[in-house]
């Protein structure tokens, strides 16, 4: 177990406000505020929480220039939960009675995030939580998403996507729904199915797999003999890349697909990947980096990526959820001028959040507000937002193989 | 989950081509597992941590410009000598049966944080020309890196087969396996054979790496995702024997994917465990 205290990066934000105070910002005085939270420094999941702490460490910096909340610098006490819910649990609990920190951030992943939960509900702490898939399971009161996926996702996702492909080049008649059994994904797909039905489309097959499926060879199979207009892959991970790669071995093509939450890296540098099409609610274009202070997260999140040897530098959607959470906590400290967690609470179930994201509510199931997930497709090497128009850039449209 | 489905002839045939290919690559992950318990009484869990070292090792020096397959000129030896430096430190200290299953687990362990250190715990895909490469025989494709570990893994299988079945090496391997004393009474030197054939069952987990590394994308976690279904083909086809991991692999391999080509893919593990439950109860000895 690692603790991070940031006391270098803190005197160095110090210094920095020091001379912002020079050029007539505030500077930062006395205690820090303290902001515990762990992440999944090693292990498994660990290349994904790199991007929440890349991003964090920017936000603390942001701040402290610009002279931190209530006039006190930052300080993020991170620890390091090895990708294990268990041991967030308990380092949670060890933030609050032996650190005693005076705000919790939410750690990264959704089983992070439910241990985490537990703990700031038994303490009546607020917990800003990054990537929370599932809206029905988020019980606690205080705690705030940053995904902003809305309060019912199975039913509005889906709709999302659908309208985009009947305003497309082909509209789909048939869909193939091939999904994993992974919590998140699963009742995700459950809604496509739903989706489609409602919209009269025909489901011409549905397979589900357990996470951690090795051989992707007979769903390929499967899917190529169904001939969808259109499948919908309910991957989370690696199951995009491992899929189109036993497509790519019977030379099958899918007219035109969709996956839910893959590994965007990976999926996006697969030449298979070819007009992909998934999820997002932050991409580093307009009119996103229109919000006020995206263009500058974008611009330093690169580098520090790039210095980190990320694979891809750029930000999209956990990016863009880490920096929302950093906002959102940021908002009800400066909304309320206190530290009082019941405060914060209580202003964000009543107010609005101006966020990268766009202007976030919390008064739904599980605090969720609007769903604003768009849809990206993979154009060129690259995402790029197709759906709705009003987040297109550049004449982007959605494309078919 | 979805019902019965009556599939096509082409999918079917597919798809039990796609199940030989997966149990080829069980098979050769096998084979020196099998060995090694069959033959060392040695449980090594680090067979697969080795493999996916091996995958890695490949996967960086085909990024670097090496043929991937040239690249066993080196990964081959290099296993070879883990394997029997790993086998002479067990040895040293007496390692029980059950203790090297706790004490290359823990290996396992180690090598996972090395590779993830390494190479991130991020996916790692080899790009090479053989996957480029795809084969169409009666409506069927058979893609280049499934069938070279068809092929590694039958020619070794056979080679192993027919060492242990008619040299003098494997004669005196089987007879230290059977009875080690009245070996040694006749003189063989169980020592040096046993590193031998160490170092023969990392170098086997190397080859199956780079048939890793052809053919899937690696992430450090996978380690464990192979555990299960190998250590089933090992136990179906009976310990210490070169032909049996192969075919038992293959018997797994096309049982999943012919139960992916008519039902749920989830069922797929389902079938392949209860067959091989119901051979084990058929066939105890077998398992011995």
């Amino acid at each position: 177990m690692n603790t991070h205290p940031m006391t270098r990066r803190t005197v160095l934000g110090a210094g920095v406000a020091g001379l912002a105070a020079a050029s007539g910002l505030s500077q930062a005085q006395g205690q820090p505020i303290r902001i515990g939270s762990t992440l999944a420094l090693t292990g498994p999941l660990s290349a994904t929480a790199q991007v929440h702490k890349i991003v964090g460490e920017i936000y603390i910096e942001q701040v402290n220039k610009r002279g931190g909340w209530l006039g006190r610098p930052l300080e993020w006490v991170l620890k390091d939960d090895q990708s294990k819910p268990d041991l967030a649990r308990t380092l949670y609990e060890q933030l609050v009675t032996v650190d005693k920190v005076d705000l919790l951030m939410g750690p990264y992943a959704t089983g992070a995030i439910l241990s985490a939960m537990g703990v700031a509900q038994r303490y009546n702490k607020v917990l800003v939580h990054h990537t929370f898939g599932i809206p029905s399971l988020a019980k606690y009161e205080m705690a705030f998403p940053a995904w902003s996926l809305g309060s019912d996702p199975a039913n509005t996702v889906p709709n999302t996507l659908f309208d985009a492909l009947a305003a497309g080049p082909r509209p789909p008649k048939t869909v193939a729904v091939v999904t994993s059994k992974f919590p998140s994904i699963q009742f995700m797909s459950a809604g496509a199915r739903e989706v489609l039905k409602k919209r009269g489309l025909t489901e011409v097959l549905f397979l589900e797999w357990d996470f951690g499926n090795r051989d992707f060879g007979p769903i390929a199979n499967r899917i190529k003999d169904a001939r969808p207009d259109f499948v919908w892959v309910g991957a989370i991970g690696l199951d995009g890349n491992l899929l189109l790669d036993a497509m790519k071995k019977i030379d099958y093509v899918p007219p035109q697909h969709f996956y839910l939450y893959p590994a965007p890296a990976p999926l996006v540098s697969l030449p298979e990947a070819k007009n992909a099409l998934s999820v997002t609610i932050f991409e580093e274009q307009p009119p996103f980096t229109n919000a006020p202070g995206a263009a500058d997260f974008v611009k330093l999140y690169r580098e520090r990526a790039t210095a980190a040897k990320l694979p891809d530098p750029s930000v999209e959607v956990q990016a863009g959820a880490s920096y929302t959470a950093w906002q959102i906590l940021e908002a009800g400290v400066l909304a309320t001028k206190s530290l009082d967690d019941k405060a914060i609470g209580t202003w964000l179930k009543a107010n609005r959040v101006d966020t990268i994201q766009g202007k976030l509510r919390f008064d739904g199931v599980g605090n969720y507000g609007d769903d604003l997930m768009r849809i990206k497709q993979v154009q060129g090497g690259h995402w790029v937002v197709v759906w709705p128009k009003a987040f297109t850039h550049g004449g982007a449209t959605l494309q078919a193989n | 989950m979805s019902g019965f489905t009556m599939p096509s002839a082409t999918l079917l045939a597919q798809s039990v081509a796609s199940g030989v290919f997966v149990g080829a690559l069980y098979g050769l992950l096998g084979l020196g597992l099998s060995l090694s318990w069959g033959l060392l009484r040695l449980i090594n869990l680090a067979h697969f941590a080795f493999a996916f070292l091996a995958a890695y090792l490949c996967y960086q020096m085909a990024t670097m410009g090496m043929d991937p397959l040239l690249t066993l000129a080196v990964i081959v030896p290099l296993f070879f000598a883990i394997g029997a430096a790993l086998h002479a430190a067990m040895m040293s200290f007496r390692i029980t049966p059950f203790n090297s299953l706790l004490v290359t687990f823990g290996l396992t362990g180690i090598v996972e944080a090395l590779i993830q250190s390494i190479w991130t715990a991020d996916f790692r895909k080899l790009e090479s020309s053989y996957g480029e490469h795809n084969y169409k025989v009666a409506g069927l494709y058979l893609p280049l890196p499934e069938l070279i570990t068809l092929g590694l893994a039958a020619g070794l299988s056979f080679a192993v087969w027919a060492v242990l079945r008619y040299t003098d090496l494997g004669k005196a391997l089987r007879a230290s396996a059977e009875d080690a004393p009245i070996a040694a009474a006749f003189g063989i030197n169980q020592r040096r054979n046993a590193l031998l054939l160490a170092g023969t069952c990392s170098a086997l987990a190397s080859v199956a790496g780079v048939c890793l590394a052809l053919g899937f994308t690696l992430a450090p976690s996978q380690i464990y995702a192979w555990i299960g279904v190998v250590f089933a083909a090992v136990m179906l086809g009976g310990l210490g024997r070169a032909l049996a991991p192969l075919i038992a692999g293959v018997l797994i391999g096309v049982s999943e994917a012919v139960t992916m080509a008519v039902t749920a893919p989830s069922w797929a593990p389902l079938v392949s465990f209860t067959l091989l439950i119901a051979i084990l109860l058929l066939r105890p000895g077998r398992a011995t």
